[in-house]
């Protein structure tokens, strides 16, 4: 089906590099499903749940002292806007489930504030996400989910959930925050999966 | 934060538009019939997609204004200098063209009539739009929650729905305060200023009163406004938030 719109020529500002249907901006806008919240980084930590319930903690202090990565990554926010070669530093997922002894397929990853999001397992493995908290070169701005969010930059934006606070494996997929509310469940942005269904 | 259960597969859908009314020198609404629509809750929202001769495409975002169910519903949009989308919506559609949508979408920032408490909204320019249809819902269920609205706005020509607001202020339960940020009417007590906490203090419900909080707007606006509710005693699971745009500026 295509139904032409009268008199629409376009501004054309999205170039063959993107995804469909997104459109490049050079500024970074911030978008969460409430108020932001500012957690000092004393009062932080990360935990990992397998499928048994063993969990694994860390701190402030031990998650900084993991070895860490500088990641410069394109993202594609499910709102139309994406924005190349961002730098980030963190932790890759690699290194923060190397010793977790899972069999699990599915992931939910939960936030400070209450947010929720899903991912499968091996979205998150073998150099595609990580636990950043440094921006630009500085600690990650609150906005932006700091002291640390996930960065799952080959997803759509709301897969990397800010204010991380830990992730639970499990066998079965349950559906995450905006998931729930009618979002895809899996978020490819070349494959413009964009809300349920897509 | 409470979970919603909207799941559906939602497909594009060609509009017909009906109406087109000016609120403001550079805000438009836009009536639509669409034939399928499955009705939606106040404060969520849909895709617009356009396309030119040539196949090429463009997409973006706009909360649906209007309140009631069936097949008309309005949208109100505010020209972007230099954008895709906005300028088209505003300047270039006409009574008579299609308008391909595709929605409803978003479970969170929306009001339900049965939803209990105060229902305390805070708008900033466009954003007011989403909060518009929370207050045509409230009046159209005849709810007697009550309800309040913060506005900000650069100066009185740039309020959306002058009339429509006034209408809905008529009712005991509904209370709308103006935050005018350039330029005052004349006869307003309070100088321009942007939205602060003791304005907050004085025109929003108190934490006490455990309000759904609903606020909408550009990223700084929301931002400035949702800390402030914080630190106000707001619990944060009560703040629901909805930014529009870009945040002015790299960060
Ligand atoms: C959930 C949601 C609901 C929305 N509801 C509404 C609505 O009801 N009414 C409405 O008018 N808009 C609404 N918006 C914003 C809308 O989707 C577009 O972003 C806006 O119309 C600009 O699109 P454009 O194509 O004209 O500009 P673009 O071509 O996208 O942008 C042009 C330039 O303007 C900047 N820009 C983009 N958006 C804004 C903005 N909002 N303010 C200032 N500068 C901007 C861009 O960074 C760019 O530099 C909503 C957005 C979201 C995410």
């Amino acid at each position: 089906m295509s139904t032409v719109s009268p008199g629409f020529t376009g501004r054309r500002r999205s170039g063959d590099d993107l995804p469909p249907g997104q459109y490049l901006t050079h500024d970074f806008p911030v978008l969460s499903a409430g108020p932001t919240p500012h957690i000092q980084p004393e009062h932080w930590e990360f935990t990992v749940a397998n499928e048994a319930g063993e969990t694994i903690r860390w701190d402030w202090k031990a998650f900084t002292s993991l070895p860490s990565e500088k990641i410069t990554k394109d993202l594609h926010c499910v709102t139309r806007w994406s924005k190349l070669g961002t730098e980030w530093r963190g932790v890759s997922l690699d290194v923060l489930l190397a010793d977790v002894e899972t069999a699990a397929d599915f992931v939910m990853v939960h936030s400070y504030g209450g947010y929720t999001t899903n991912l499968p397992l091996e979205d998150l493995l073998d150099g595609q996400a990580w636990v950043a908290y440094e921006y630009d070169g500085e600690p990650l701005h609150p906005e932006h989910g700091g002291p640390a969010r996930l960065l799952v930059p080959h997803l759509y934006l709301w897969k990397s959930a800010k204010w991380v606070r830990g992730m639970i494996l499990s066998d079965t997929e349950d559906l995450g925050f905006w998931e729930t509310a009618g979002y895809h469940e899996y978020g490819d942005p070349w494959k413009e999966q964009r809300y349920a269904g897509d | 934060m409470e979970r919603t259960a909207i799941r559906r597969r939602l497909t594009w859908q060609v509009g017909t538009v009906t109406e087109v009314r000016d609120e403001t020198a550079s805000a438009r609404t836009v009536v639509l019939e669409v034939p399928d629509w499955p009705g939606h809750l106040p404060g969520q929202h849909l895709d617009v997609r356009l396309t030119a001769e040539d196949g090429y495409r463009a997409s973006r975002s706009y909360s649906i204004a209007s309140a009631w169910t069936g097949t008309t519903i309005e949208l109100t949009v505010e020209q972007v200098p230099d954008g895709e989308v906005s300028p088209y919506l505003v300047d270039v559609l006409k009574v008579g063209d299609p308008l391909e949508v595709r929605g409803p979408v978003g479970g969170w920032f929306v009001w339900k009539p049965e939803q209990e408490g105060p229902i305390q909204l805070i708008g900033g320019g466009s954003g007011v739009v989403p909060l518009m249809a929370m207050l045509r819902a409230h009046a159209a269920n005849e709810s007697t929650q009550q309800a309040r609205l913060l506005y900000s706005v650069r100066k009185p020509a740039s309020v959306i729905y002058v009339h429509d607001l006034k209408e809905v202020a008529a009712s005991e339960d509904v209370e709308i305060t103006f935050a005018y940020t350039r330029e005052a009417p004349p006869g307003e007590t309070r100088p321009p200023a942007r939205v602060d906490a003791e304005l907050l203090k004085s025109v929003t419900f108190p934490p006490e009163d455990q309000p759904t909080v609903y606020v909408c707007g550009p990223t700084p606006f929301v931002e400035t406004v949702a800390d402030l509710l914080v630190e106000a005693g707001h619990d944060p699971a009560r703040v629901r938030t909805e930014r529009f745009g870009p945040t002015g500026g790299p960060r």
